[in-house]
C-alpha cells in the first residue's frame, strides 16, 4: 500500500499525448483531472483500446508524453517508459481476464502484493466494498458476469492506483447486470479522487457516466469536451455521428448570427434560422445539426406557441413504438432523401394519430441548430 | 521378468523427466508466446523425432556421437568417459526423441492461457519471473502433468534409437523393451509376455493419466 508521499500524488491528473504513423495511426491529445471520469468514444477500430493499453504500458507509442501529477511515465523523447508495474495503473480489461486458478480473495490480494497474509486482509475489505462480501472463496469461474466484473474492479483497486482504466467494462454483461454495474460505479467514483478513463463504443454509457469526454476518429482526438458539447455541438459532422446524432445536414449560411440577432441558412428549399453561426461566412457549405430532442412537433389541428420558429413540413414514414417512447421518422417535403428523426412519449404519438403517410409538421428550435464546419463525409 | 531391464527403464525415464521438464518448459513458453520468425524452423526441428524413423535418428547419433568427431569428442569430454554404447548415450537419446512429446503439450498449455491474463497480472504489479511463477505455470501444470506422462510412457516404450546407440549391455543399455525383444529372440515367450503387460498397464495408465489431465484445463 502507500506511504504518505504516494497519497499526495494519486491526487493528480493525467495529461497525455501519443503520436504514431503505423502500425495504428495515432494522434491523441487527451487530459483528465483526479476525481473526473473521462470516456473515449469512438466507432470500433478508432484505437480506443490502444490508447488504454498504452496508458497502461502494454504498449508504447512512437512518439508522445504521459505524466500523471508530477509522475512522468512516459516521454519517448527523453526516452522515460515505465514498465506496467511501475505505472500504477488499475486496468480493468474487457473480458475482466481474472486468474482463473485463484478465489476472488487471491485475485485482489495478488495485487495488493506484500506478504500474502495481509494482503488477504486488505482484499477481503476491497471485495466488501465493491459489494462482494460473502463470495471471496469462489474461482472465477463460479462467479456471474457481474460479479467477476467487481473482483476486477476490486484488483485494479488493490495497488492504490494513481489512474484507473476501465476497457469496455460493462460489455460482457447482460443489461440488467450493466445498469445495477453503472449505478455502482457511480457511486464507488465519488470515494475515488484519481483520474478515471473509460473506454467504451456505447454514447448512452459515456453521457451517463463521464464528466467529459475524447471522441477518437482513426487514431485522432478530433474533439474533447463535456458530454453535452461533443453531443450538441460537434465541431464536424462526423463527429455528429459518432456521437449518434442522425440528424445531420448540409447548407449554405445566408446570413451570420450576430448578438441579439439570428444567422440563417438555406436548406431543402427554405431558410432555417440558427442562433448560433460560430465562425463561418456568408455563402459558405457547412453541415448541421438539429439534436432529435430539439425537434418539435406541432399539434396536429391545433395551433400552438412556437410554430413560427423553423418549421418544417413533411410525411411521417416510419413509426417505431419503444414503450414509452415513439420514434419517428419524417421526410421533409418536396424531397425524397432528406429525414428527420425524432422522439415523443407515446401517448403524445397516440394523440396526434402519428402512423405512416400522416402529414406533419415540426418546428426546429433555433437554439438548436448547430453549424459545423465543411461539409458532410459519407 | 528381467528386473534389471525394468529398473533401468525405470532409471532412464526418470532422469529424462528430471532433465527434459525444466528444459521443456523454458522452450514450449518461449515457443507459446514468440512473435519471432524462427518459430515455425525451431517448431519443425522440435517435431522431427515424430516423424523421423527411429534408425535414422539412431544412425545419426552414432555417427555424431562417435569419438574422433567433434561433437562426440566435446561429449566425451563432458561426462568424462564413453558416450556410446552406455546409459549417458541412451539418456541423450532418450532426451532428443522425447523433445516434441513433452514441448507440445506444455506449448498448448501456454497458449490457452490469454494475453489478457499476464497482462492483468503486470498491470497489478507482478514482475514477469513472479507473472510465470504464480499465473502462467499453475496454469499450464495439467499440460506439463500430461507432458510428463507421455514422456514416462514413450521412453519405457522407446526401442530403435535405444538400441542403435546403446546396444544390449545388460545393466548399462537394456531396458525393457529391448529386453522383451531379446527374450522373443531366445524364445523365452513367457517373460516377454510379463514384461510386455507391463509396458501396455503403464502406458494406458500414462494414457489416462493425461486424459483426465485435460478435463481439468
Amino acid at each position: 500500500m502507500t506511504d504518505g508521499s504516494q497519497v499526495a500524488a494519486v491526487t493528480k491528473a493525467l495529461v497525455a499525448t501519443m503520436q504514431q504513423h503505423g502500425p495504428i495511426p495515432l494522434n491523441v491529445s487527451m487530459s483528465c483531472g483526479a476525481g473526473e471520469l473521462l470516456a473515449i468514444v469512438g466507432p470500433s477500430g478508432a484505437g480506443k483500446t490502444t490508447v488504454l493499453r498504452a496508458l497502461a504500458g502494454l504498449v508504447q507509442s512512437a512518439a508522445g508524453r504521459i505524466v500523471v501529477g508530477d509522475a512522468v511515465w512516459f516521454d519517448a523523447a527523453a526516452r522515460i517508459n515505465l514498465s506496467p508495474q511501475q505505472r500504477r495503473s488499475g486496468f480493468v480489461f474487457q473480458d475482466f481476464a481474472l486468474f482463473p486458478h485463484l478465489t476472488a480473495r487471491d485475485n485482489v490480494a495478488i495485487a495488493v502484493g506484500g506478504e500474502m497474509s495481509r494482503a488477504r486482509v486488505l482484499a477481503e475489505r476491497l471485495l466488501a466494498r465493491v459489494n462482494l462480501k460473502g463470495l471471496e472463496d469462489r474461482r472465477p469461474q463460479q462467479l456471474s458476469g457481474g460479479q467477476q466484473q467487481r473482483v476486477a474492479i476490486a484488483r485494479a483497486l488493490a495497488r492504490d492506483p494513481a489512474v484507473l482504466l476501465l476497457d469496455e467494462p460493462f460489455s460482457a454483461v447482460d443489461q440488467m447486470t450493466r445498469e445495477r454495474l453503472k449505478r455502482e460505479l457511480v457511486v464507488l467514483r465519488r470515494s475515488l479522487n484519481i483520474p478515471i478513463v473509460l473506454v467504451t463504443h456505447d454514447i448512452d454509457e459515456a453521457q451517463a457516466l463521464a464528466d467529459r469526454m475524447m471522441v477518437l476518429l482513426r487514431g485522432e482526438t478530433v474533439q474533447e469536451g463535456t458530454p453535452e458539447d461533443c453531443r450538441l455541438r460537434p465541431t464536424t459532422a462526423a463527429i455528429a455521428r459518432v456521437m449518434g446524432e442522425t440528424n445531420v445536414f448540409e447548407g449554405v449560411v445566408t446570413a451570420i448570427g450576430k448578438p441579439g440577432q439570428s444567422g440563417r441558412l438555406t436548406w431543402a428549399g427554405g431558410v432555417l434560422e440558427a442562433r448560433h453561426t460560430g465562425d463561418l461566412a456568408v455563402g459558405a457549405r457547412c453541415s448541421w445539426l438539429i439534436p432529435a430532442e430539439s425537434i418539435v412537433l406541432h399539434r396536429r389541428g391545433r395551433p400552438s406557441q412556437g410554430e413560427r420558429e423553423n418549421p418544417v413540413p413533411g410525411r411521417v414514414t416510419e413509426v417505431v413504438r419503444l414503450g414509452e417512447q415513439t420514434a419517428v421518422t419524417m421526410t421533409v417535403r418536396g424531397t425524397e432523401t432528406l429525414n428527420l428523426n425524432f422522439r415523443l412519449p407515446t401517448h403524445a404519438a397516440r394523440r396526434n394519430e402519428l402512423e405512416i403517410d400522416a402529414e406533419i409538421t415540426v418546428s426546429l428550435l433555433a437554439d438548436a441548430v448547430h453549424l459545423m464546419l465543411g461539409v458532410r463525409q459519407s | 521378468m528381467d528386473w534389471g531391464a525394468a529398473g533401468l527403464s525405470l532409471k532412464l525415464a526418470f532422469w529424462t523427466c528430471v532433465l527434459l521438464g525444466p528444459i521443456s518448459i523454458v522452450a514450449a513458453r518461449w515457443l507459446a508466446t514468440t512473435g519471432s520468425r524462427y518459430k515455425p524452423i525451431i517448431e519443425a526441428l522440435v517435431l522431427l523425432p515424430l516423424v523421423l524413423p527411429p534408425t535414422v535418428l539412431g544412425y545419426y547419433l552414432l555417427v555424431g556421437l562417435a569419438p574422433g568427431t567433434v561433437v562426440g569428442t566435446l561429449a566425451q569430454a563432458f561426462v568424462g568417459g564413453p558416450v556410446l554404447f552406455t546409459f549417458i548415450g541412451i539418456l541423450l537419446a532418450s532426451l532428443i526423441v522425447n523433445l516434441p512429446f513433452a514441448i507440445q503439450p506444455m506449448q498448448r498449455a501456454f497458449e490457452a492461457i490469454p494475453q489478457h491474463v499476464r497482462e492483468a497480472a503486470w498491470t497489478s504489479g507482478l514482475s514477469r519471473w513472479d507473472t510465470f511463477r504464480r499465473i502462467e505455470l499453475p496454469l499450464a501444470w495439467p499440460g506439463m502433468v500430461s507432458a510428463l506422462a507421455l514422456v514416462t510412457a514413450h521412453t519405457l516404450g522407446e526401442f530403435g534409437v535405444l538400441l542403435m546407440v546403446g546396444g544390449n549391455i545388460p545393466g548399462e543399455t537394456r531396458t525393457l523393451s529391448i529386453s522383451i525383444y531379446d527374450s522373443v529372440q531366445a524364445f523365452r515367450n513367457a517373460d516377454a509376455a510379463v514384461m510386455a503387460v507391463v509396458l501396455l498397464a503403464v502406458s494406458f495408465v500414462a494414457l489416462l493419466v493425461m486424459h483426465l489431465n485435460s478435463k481439468r484445463v
